[in-house]
């Protein structure tokens, strides 16, 4: 579902990425983590097409990118850091707008309707009693499930999340895990990236953990307590360092 | 037909969201007044021939009202992510860029609309106002087109707010040359074939420029 082979992407003089080779397979839910600066972001914005990578080449549902991008968009459901949202619409006039640009029409049956589609997502979040609410309005957590739910409309067969609980309330994880849930289920393939070690692997199958623009760590369910004591080890060793050089400042 | 589609979704949004702030277009008003009441007094209209001169003015406060709401374009877009959004989307870049394209023109449009009989009434200009309304959509359709282009290549720079006139101005030269002898010749009531070099450039350059900018609009949204 999601692959990639020493995939590169170079900023001016930084190297953002550095030979990341990957394969996600259908219904595996994968957390990506790894401090600031790692290259997470990056990743995630060259899987959704949103940039392009200096070298390697990279495939999601089977379509190489960038050249299938257009193509390939239509199995993507990608949420960033940002909401993607206007703030001036409401929730529904967002949501309609983006089912537009994915041609809901076309891809849901007859029978369901794409305002059914729409408020089958809003419930699926719980947002569907704020419909007619402007996004300006709502707290950051409540549009970050709008977000969730926008990425939700066209049903992707692969899902890209960028730190997907932010603004989330620990009560409203239960959104996110449902989502994961169900992407399991229709085998669909998640990748997410999350600075929150322990809740991404609770949700998770699969880790892989970055470092610098590589991956450093890939490690299976059965293999989640040392990814866990890795990444400790590794948070330990970076606090370390950062003081470190706070103090010979 | 779902080019079409989205094409209509991006204007509807784009009016709908100007709809419900009316940033843009008021910011465009004022701005448009301002030019015209400054100028009015700036200058010595007595024993001037406003036809000649007029043009020059009316030209001017379209197009820096117009930078204006062609800066903001992208610039929200950008800030809030929403273009992302939009890129993320299976939509045809070219849909995108027309569709920002159509709304900054009509927007720019509306400002003229309101701005025109306030020229006339303060600069006391005769006109004659059915070629001289088409000649000013031609004009205003060119440099929607260009404007729109450099507004998504502005945004994505640190100094867009200075950027825009910088790249928009030396391109529109041709553009603002051509409306301004249009309309010189329009309101001194000249025959056609007097200013039809003015017209052939105008058209010329909102073909080319329509082409250009709908072509290479995927290179300059695209990281």
């Amino acid at each position: 579902m999601i692959e990639t082979l020493k995939l590169e992407k170079i900023f001016g003089y930084k190297q953002a990425l550095k030979s990341t080779t990957l394969n996600i397979e259908a219904g595996e839910v994968v957390a990506l983590a790894g401090p600031n600066g790692a290259g997470k972001s990056t990743l995630l914005r060259i899987l959704a097409t949103l940039s392009r990578p200096t070298r390697g080449r990279a495939a999601v549902n089977g379509i190489e990118i960038p050249q299938g991008a257009m193509e390939a968009r239509a199995s993507i459901g990608y949420v960033g850091h940002q909401t993607l949202l206007y703030d001036e619409l409401t929730i529904a006039e967002n949501l309609r707008y983006y089912a537009r640009l994915y041609a809901l029409e076309k891809l849901v049956p007859k029978y369901e309707g794409t305002d059914a589609r729409i408020l089958e997502v809003a419930k699926q979040v719980g947002i569907e009693k704020r419909m007619d609410d402007a996004v300006r309005t709502l707290s950051r957590g409540y549009q970050q499930r709008v977000s969730l739910a926008r990425a939700l409309l066209h049903r992707p067969k692969v899902y890209l999340y960028d730190e997907p609980w932010t603004g989330l309330d620990q009560s409203s994880s239960h959104v996110l895990t449902g989502i994961f849930e169900q992407a399991r289920q229709e085998g669909a393939a998640v990748l997410f990236s999350s600075h929150e070690f322990e809740r991404s692997l609770a949700a998770a199958d699969r880790a892989l953990i970055m470092r610098s623009g590589r991956i450093i760590y890939d490690g299976l369910r059965q293999e989640w307590r040392d990814a866990a004591g890795f990444a400790q080890r590794y948070t330990e060793e970076l606090t370390r360092a950062t003081e470190n050089t706070k103090n010979k400042t | 037909m779902i080019f079409y589609r989205q094409l209509y979704a991006i204007i509807a949004k784009e009016l709908a969201v100007e709809w419900r702030t009316k940033e843009t277009l008021s910011a465009m008003l004022v701005f448009a007044l301002l030019v015209l009441v400054i100028f009015n007094f700036a200058f010595d209209l007595q024993g001037v021939d406003i036809r000649v001169l007029g043009p020059g003015v009316l030209w001017v406060a379209f197009s820096f009202s117009g930078i204006i709401g062609l800066g903001r374009s992208f610039a929200m877009e950008r800030d809030k992510g929403s273009l992302d959004g939009m890129l993320l989307a299976p939509v045809d870049r070219g849909a995108i860029f027309l569709g920002k394209a159509f709304a900054n023109f009509l927007f720019i449009l509306v400002m003229e609309v309101i701005t025109l009989p306030l020229f006339v009434i303060l600069y006391n200009v005769p006109l004659e106002w059915f070629p001289l309304v088409g000649f000013i959509l031609m004009g205003t359709l060119g440099f929607s087109a260009v404007g729109t282009l450099l507004s998504a290549i502005a945004a994505s720079t640190r100094m867009r707010e200075v950027m825009l006139p910088v790249l928009l101005f030396p391109v529109l030269v041709p553009l603002l040359v051509a409306s301004v002898k249009i309309t010189q010749g329009s309101l001194q009531g000249l025959p056609f074939s007097d200013f039809q070099g003015w017209f052939n450039l105008l058209l010329a350059y909102d073909v080319i420029f329509l082409v250009v900018a709908y072509l290479v609009f995927e290179f300059v949204v695209e990281e």
